[in-house]
């Protein structure tokens, strides 16, 4: 009933390719945007930022780089864990190395880096298709968390071979390092997050991301109609790798402080992601935030109802947590194989009719 | 020479278990188009379960007072596994069909998790020597006439595969149900249009990589014990597979070989140079730069494409 | 029709083409040339090699001898991509659109390849990006309007009737402003109406932009009705090439392609 486009008439045709057309979902991202940015902050506390907030969101900014990649140009990756440690181990020599470089530059600059390692390792795609290509990825998952473990260069041969994010400050406030407040930390990654997310989805509305969607969809229907497959692919790469990168980096300098190659970028983190992204949507921005807050609060609910609620000592709790997620992994693909921003859509067709649904 | 020696057949008795864990894949691969990524975990469960059987403190001993002779615990791992197969079936492939292989895929990681609790949950998750009378130590004839150190228990392995590769070649080609699974690897409704049942395709195909998976897990029990690290292996039977190609049961065999020996060389000569432990990522390192040479694998064909 | 249409040069020139696959002949010494603003027929029974000479012509295939000399400029191996983006565009026998994604968006796809602006600037979007894409919209909106395609704008093409598919990949074709038209069997499953239809943009198209075109087609109704030129292929020969009364009319097309009964017309 309060939910409806009717009257509301476009009359230009960025008008009619804005993101969000409907006027009431301009209002409902506004006031969302406004709690996230302007409310959450002041009642913010260390469990709330580490466990969930920061969580959700350096995750969902490494779904979006996944989702590009897979949802949008088709291209399986399950070298995720690997990139982020790029991201994570770039931001980490930068900002020792330059210590006056500021944090913002030392993050985007290590997406950077780590766009470029995931051009060389996207160039085989160019060859190889589908599981194929998954299985090159893998080969950068494995070599680069080797890589990392074995030259000392990368963790400045710190003895125990683990990474520590030294304090820097963004604006004057401190967003790393252990007296960062957790205010300031949720809000700068916020911040990140809803930049990338709006490039993000400026990107794929346009020439670039229909690129990839046309490789997606009909690889060789595309190059017949001028798509050059090797800019396409390798753009992809970059741009996700770019993603993944700054995820990498926030992940291990403002969410972890501290972490070691074998452990924190694994391949359980590359699947971790794929999950986001599939249970999120492939090919949606919404999608990738939708399964980060999915696969990050399903976990952390079973385990308190199992531990706190039921009693379950916490190595059970922890085998019947694994049991239920990939069950509910299973149950998620076959109720709706398109994700949760597709039900997020259905929901919104049922709330336009609604309550006259004829 | 003699070092170099044992370590290629150390090399080929490690691949001999990637291609057992990698045959697993190639049939499910031929028969459904899925790539089964829990074949690694349905190995591991077969082994827990089968340890459970025949064990002393396994759950049948703490239930009936006794544990089951070695070849009828075999037997009833067997039928556990014929129930997995069907359970796989009724409750995730009957509701996924015709959905995109990645989707497949996906839900296959889905049932590794669910798997891997499950067996953590009912089996513990502590390692288990698995011990079914297979002979182990060295070779004593080989060590005492040309000094090569090979365990018995490779030598049972990789006799083991052979015979299970000639029996899967033959049922592939030569009986009824193999027609059935080719035709229904190459196009599932045209399967489907001349009569074929789908369903029990997939229970029969699953139930045969089960089967295949308890082999892979007594093999890997007997030589390491049962340990969550045998789940793993289902990575490690990935790049086994560009080489071998996915739809061929001999390319799983020569790719595991070929990996397996690799690996082990390249370990023990080059590994040392660059910190060690190039285990890891040499496999697939060796795959990627194969792919760029041949995309459809050794024995894949090349597909034409046309518009 | 409003004006004289001039045919004008050879545009395209097939010299001596030969395609094999493995031991498999799939075309050997074909040559023909299309002129510019004409539209041109290849015909011939099934696996006569039609769709393996268009896939040559856009680089698709790459022909193991022979030429092909495309606006003066002569090639044996082109990229598709590099074809389509001297000015070949082409539908397809088997639809090959872009399921997942809207009408709009796959004729927008069309023009891509006139799309220059780099990634940082779609990243922004506000400024010489949405400028250019309001530009290419305003194309493919006429586009749209020429393809009475306006209702289907925004609806996700996989779920559209065929007819409607095969309209919207012409758009896409129509949509990079070719000089030359492939159309790999326009009509094929289509019923009448929707022929009458297809029929009338193919030639809207040829008289409205001047575009030259080459298709393939099975309908010999539509073939001698539509096009000033036919080449007549089968096993991968060449047996005639003319204009449709004189192709009609060759004794050797007669034998071969449409059998002893002497009748032209298949419906």
């Amino acid at each position: 009933m309060f939910y409806r486009e009717a009257g509301q008439f476009k009359t230009s045709y960025n008008a009619d390719q804005a993101i969000f057309t409907i006027t009431q979902d301009k209002f409902f991202v506004g006031a969302f945007l406004l709690i996230a940015f302007g409310v959450v902050p002041f009642f913010i506390n260390d469990y709330w930022a580490n466990a969930i907030l920061i969580h959700v969101l350096v995750y969902a900014l490494a779904g979006l780089g996944l989702n590009i990649l897979t949802g949008y140009c088709g291209q399986v990756s399950l070298g995720t864990g690997g990139f982020m440690a790029v991201g994570a181990y770039a931001s980490y020599k930068l900002t020792t190395s330059f210590p006056e470089l500021n944090f913002i530059v030392a993050i985007l600059l290590s997406g950077g880096i780590t766009a470029c390692v995931g051009v060389i390792f996207g160039l085989p795609s160019l060859r190889i298709k589908g599981f194929y290509l998954a299985v090159a990825t893998l080969a950068a998952q494995f070599f680069l968390v080797w890589l990392f473990n074995k030259v000392g260069w990368f963790f400045n041969y710190s003895p125990t071979g683990m990474i520590v994010s030294p304090p820097r400050e963004v604006f004057g406030f401190l967003v790393t390092g252990p007296e960062a407040s957790p205010a300031v930390r949720y809000l700068f990654c916020l911040s990140v997050v809803t930049v990338f997310a709006l490039a993000a989805k400026n990107i794929v509305r346009g020439r670039v991301g229909r690129s990839w969607m046309a490789i997606r969809d009909m690889d060789i229907a595309a190059e017949l109609i001028g798509i050059r497959p090797l800019e396409a692919k390798l753009t992809a790469f970059a741009v996700s790798s770019f993603y993944v990168g700054v995820a990498g980096a926030l992940y291990f300098n403002v969410w972890l402080g501290s972490a070691e190659p074998t452990e924190a970028f694994d391949i359980f983190q590359s699947f971790f992601v794929l999950f986001i992204v599939i249970i999120g949507g492939l090919g949606s921005i919404l999608g990738s935030f939708l399964g980060a807050a999915f696969m990050v609060l399903v976990p952390i609910t079973l385990k308190t109802i199992m531990v706190d609620g039921m009693g379950f000592a916490v190595g059970a709790a922890k085998h019947v947590e694994v049991m239920l997620l990939g069950s509910l992994i299973i149950f998620f693909l076959i109720v709706e194989p398109h994700g949760l921003a597709r039900l997020w859509q259905i929901l919104k067709e049922k709330l336009r009719k609604w309550p006259f649904p004829y | 020479m003699l070092f170099f020696l044992e370590t290629v057949i150390s090399g080929l008795m490690a691949g001999v278990m990637y291609s057992l864990v990698a045959l697993g894949f190639v049939l499910i691969f031929k028969a459904s188009g899925i790539f089964n990524f829990a074949q690694g975990v349905f190995a591991l469960f077969a082994g827990l379960a089968l340890y459970d059987f025949i064990a002393e403190d396994g759950w049948f001993y703490d239930l009936f007072g006794f544990a089951l002779p070695i070849w009828l615990g075999i037997i009833a791992t067997m039928g556990v596994m014929i129930i997995v197969a069907w359970l796989v079936e009724r409750l995730v492939l009957r509701h996924l069909v015709n959905q995109e292989p990645i989707i497949l895929f996906m839900s296959t990681i889905g049932l590794a998790y669910f798997m891997e609790g499950l067996g953590d949950t009912l089996f513990g998750s502590d390692v288990k020597p698995l011990d079914i009378g297979l002979p182990s130590g060295a070779w004593d004839y080989l060590l005492d006439t040309h000094n090569l150190y090979i365990e018995k228990l490779e030598i049972v392995a990789a006799g083991v595969a052979a015979v299970l590769v000639i029996v899967l070649a033959i049922f592939f080609q030569k009986t009824r149900i193999g027609r059935a699974l080719r035709a229904v690897a190459d196009d599932h409704q045209a399967a489907l249009s001349v009569g074929i049942s789908l369903r029990t395709i997939w229970v029969i195909v699953w139930s045969v990589s089960g089967f295949v998976a308890l082999v892979a897990g007594i093999m890997w029990g007997s030589k390491s014990g049962i340990q969550f690290s045998l789940s793993l292996i289902a990575l490690k039977a990935l790049p086994v597979l560009i080489l071998g190609g996915f739809t061929s049961v001999p390319g799983a065999i020569i790719g595991g070989l070929i990996i397996g020996v690799g690996e082990k060389v390249a370990e023990v000569y080059a590994g040392p140079f660059v910190g060690g432990a190039i285990e890891n990522w040499f496999a697939y390192m060796l795959a990627l730069a194969f792919l760029l040479v041949r995309p459809q694998g050794l024995f894949g064909e090349k597909i034409i494409e046309r518009v | 029709m409003a004006y004289e249409r001039k045919i004008g040069d050879t545009i395209l020139a097939v010299d001596q083409i030969s395609l094999a696959f493995g031991g498999v002949k799939a075309l050997s010494n074909i040559s023909f040339s299309v002129r510019e603003h004409e539209i041109f027929a290849i015909i011939g029974p099934n696996g006569a090699g039609k769709s393996s000479m268009l896939n040559c012509i856009n680089g698709f295939y790459h022909p193991q001898e022979g030429t092909i000399t495309f606006k003066g400029n002569t090639r044996r191996q082109v990229r598709p991509s590099e074809a389509a983006r001297e000015g070949i565009a082409r539908t397809f026998q088997n639809i090959a659109l872009f399921s997942g994604m809207t009408t709009l968006d796959n004729i927008m796809t069309g023009r891509n390849t006139k799309m220059n602006k780099g990634i940082f600037w779609q990243a922004l979007r506000y400024g010489p990006a949405e400028k250019e894409e309001m530009e290419h919209r305003a194309v493919v909106e006429k586009v749209i309007d020429f393809l009475e395609i306006e209702a289907i704008r925004k609806t996700a093409v996989g779920t559209l009737p065929y007819g409607l598919q095969k309209r919207v990949e012409l758009g896409r074709a129509l949509a990079a402003e070719p000089d030359l038209l492939l159309l790999d069997e326009p009509m094929a499953g289509m019923n009448l109406e929707e022929k009458q239809d297809m029929c009338r943009f193919i030639l809207d198209v040829n008289d409205e932009f001047g575009t030259t075109i080459v298709l393939i087609e099975h309908d010999m109704g539509v073939v001698m009705d539509i096009s000033d030129r036919v080449v007549v292929l089968d096993y991968g020969k060449k047996l005639a090439e003319g204009t449709p009364d004189e192709v009609r009319t060759n004794q050797d097309v007669i034998d071969a392609y449409l059998g002893v009964s002497h009748d032209d017309d298949e419906e």
